[in-house]
């Protein structure tokens, strides 16, 4: 049903973070030098510079750092969504990542800095790639 | 006074209209040019450095010299959003003395009011990157940025809504008193054109929780102009020099483990209060860019006006407005209530310099030191800071 916007490629950086999130996955990466914690995913170590780094798989549990619900927007995909939550989650393994929380009834009262929330895969109609939201725990 | 001499505002120019249809960005900035070169009495062929954000049809470092038929020795093209006359302004300090430039110029131009631009509510498009790819899908407003870092800011040190909603009472009362601000949100169709309170604010709808309509500013056409010139070209120009004593650049971005309600502000402050020689307490007017009232709450602080978490404290006794005793802030009316067709950072400059040329229509008696700060970009995650500090003699 959502049409949000999806990933754009090729584009080196991000491509395997996506393909992780069509397995059920979300990516991160680790520095292999300086062992960072680095995201958004780039083929360097936004610490240090190195270009050795792993991907790790998160658990997909964090903590909401801080939000905004959407009352207005002209962005296509998301007019038709009615207000919604913007946020900034903290993952347990030491990244933080844009994304939305998705509750069932008001966001205004339904999302809460300090929230403890997991990752869901929302699937678009709008391309293959599924986006991976998150819903209190 | 000890502060240092080496480059001058000489001549200003803010274009007078916020609508203006069946102009081009690039006709703004060549009749503010010539309009603020005259201001300085200085001559189209005197200009020998030319910085730009690269806004306007055809512009930017290839395409604007030509269309303005300039030949500059110095060609800056820094763009990093609001803040890049800021930007600007330093860099024509440091080439003017480093003798390489004797007069400066920067120009802005932006016709986003009279093609519907959605500035605040539109999403992050563009093609495939690293950034994109990540942002585009959550439907995150620029707005809905700048509130996260409100809503963070309340929760992290007890902010309230009413204490910021200060911030536009202040600048809608400086609005009030300049009569392009008053023709600029009477031509956008302002609801209401008048003097604001802190419950006018309050009641104003949602556009993305915390930040409400009064928290933010309007979108509109205009432009300006400024040209800086060496101590020996400001000898001899019209009005009287406005010294740039200091100046400093940061970006700051969404990191892990990040605090976001610390902007770029609190590296490029230090930096140009250091090198100016005064300290925030000495500063009798502080243009700061004013997109959301969290924008200058949040800059007020890093700037080290108060310390951080104390901004609603400092700034909910309403002491902003020119009349007041303390601090005084954005005194044309600001982004909120008189300009902002999309990067307002050159406005802070030119009411800056109104206020030390003793120009201004809310003007501070005797206003020695101001401080100009831009944001660029988005405050709660990539963004640029700029700060200049102006000195009058």
């Amino acid at each position: 049903m959502p049409n949000r916007p999806q990933p754009h490629f090729p584009e080196p950086d991000t491509k395997h973070y996506w393909d992780g999130v069509k397995e059920g996955e979300l990516r991160y990466q680790t520095c292999n030098s300086c062992n960072a914690v680095n995201f958004y995913p780039t083929a360097h170590c936004q610490a240090c510079g190195s270009g050795s780094q792993a991907w790790k798989v998160s658990k997909g549990e964090g903590t909401v750092y801080t939000f905004s619900v959407v009352m207005q927007n002209r962005i296509p995909g998301f007019q038709e969504l009615g207000a919604y939550a913007v946020a900034y989650v903290d993952l347990d393994e030491g990244f933080r990542m844009l994304t939305n929380v998705l509750v069932d009834g008001d966001p205004t009262t339904g999302v809460k800095i300090g929230q403890r929330v997991r990752v869901d895969y929302e699937k678009q109609d709008s391309g293959e790639y599924p986006i991976p939201a998150f819903r209190p725990i | 006074m000890s502060q240092s001499r080496q480059a001058a505002i000489a001549g200003i120019h803010e274009y007078p209209l916020r609508v203006a249809p069946g102009v081009s960005a690039m006709q703004i900035k060549a009749a503010s040019l010539k309009a603020a070169l005259d201001d300085a009495g200085l001559k189209w062929s005197d200009v020998d450095g030319l910085y730009d954000a690269g806004d306007g049809e055809g512009g930017g470092g290839l395409g604007l010299a030509a269309y303005l038929g300039l030949k500059p020795r110095v060609i800056d093209t820094t763009q990093v959003g609001g803040s890049s006359y800021e930007f600007h302004t330093a860099h024509a300090l440091r080439d003017i003395a480093a003798g390489r430039v004797r007069v400066a110029v920067t120009t802005y131009g932006s016709t986003a009011a009279s093609s519907r631009m959605a500035i605040g509510t539109g999403g992050r498009f563009g093609g495939a990157s690293w950034q994109t790819n990540m942002e585009a899908p959550y439907g995150s407003t620029l707005i809905s940025n700048y509130a996260m870092v409100k809503q963070r800011h309340m929760h992290q040190y007890g902010t309230t809504n009413e204490q910021l909603a200060e911030i536009s009472v202040a600048t809608r009362k400086h609005a009030m008193r300049n009569p392009e601000a008053v023709k600029a949100m009477t031509d956008l169709q302002f609801v209401k054109v008048d003097n604001i309170t802190v419950a006018d604010v309050l009641e104003s709808r949602v556009v993305a929780t915390p930040l409400r309509l009064l928290e933010c500013c309007m979108v509109s056409d205009g432009g300006g102009a400024l040209v800086i010139v060496s101590p020996e070209v400001a000898r001899d120009i019209k009005k009287k020099p406005v010294w740039v004593i200091g100046s400093g650049e940061a970006t700051k971005y969404r990191e892990n483990g990040g605090d976001i309600t610390v902007s770029a502000g609190a590296q490029s402050g230090p930096a140009a209060f250091a090198q100016a020689g005064v300290t925030p307490s000495g500063i009798d007017i502080a243009m700061i860019y004013d997109s959301f009232t969290i924008t200058v709450a949040t800059c007020l602080e890093d700037l080290g006006f108060c310390k951080k978490g104390e901004v609603g404290a400092f700034i909910g006794d309403g002491h902003l407005a020119f009349d007041k005793p303390g601090l005084t802030l954005n005194t044309d009316g600001g982004g909120l209530s008189s300009n902002h067709p999309g990067m307002r950072g050159l406005f802070l400059l030119l009411e800056a310099t109104r206020q030390l040329r003793g120009e201004s229509t809310s003007q501070v008696n005797g206003a020695k030191l101001a401080v100009a700060h831009g944001n660029g970009g988005l405050l709660g995650a990539t963004h640029t800071g700029g700060t200049v500090v102006l000195a009058a003699d």
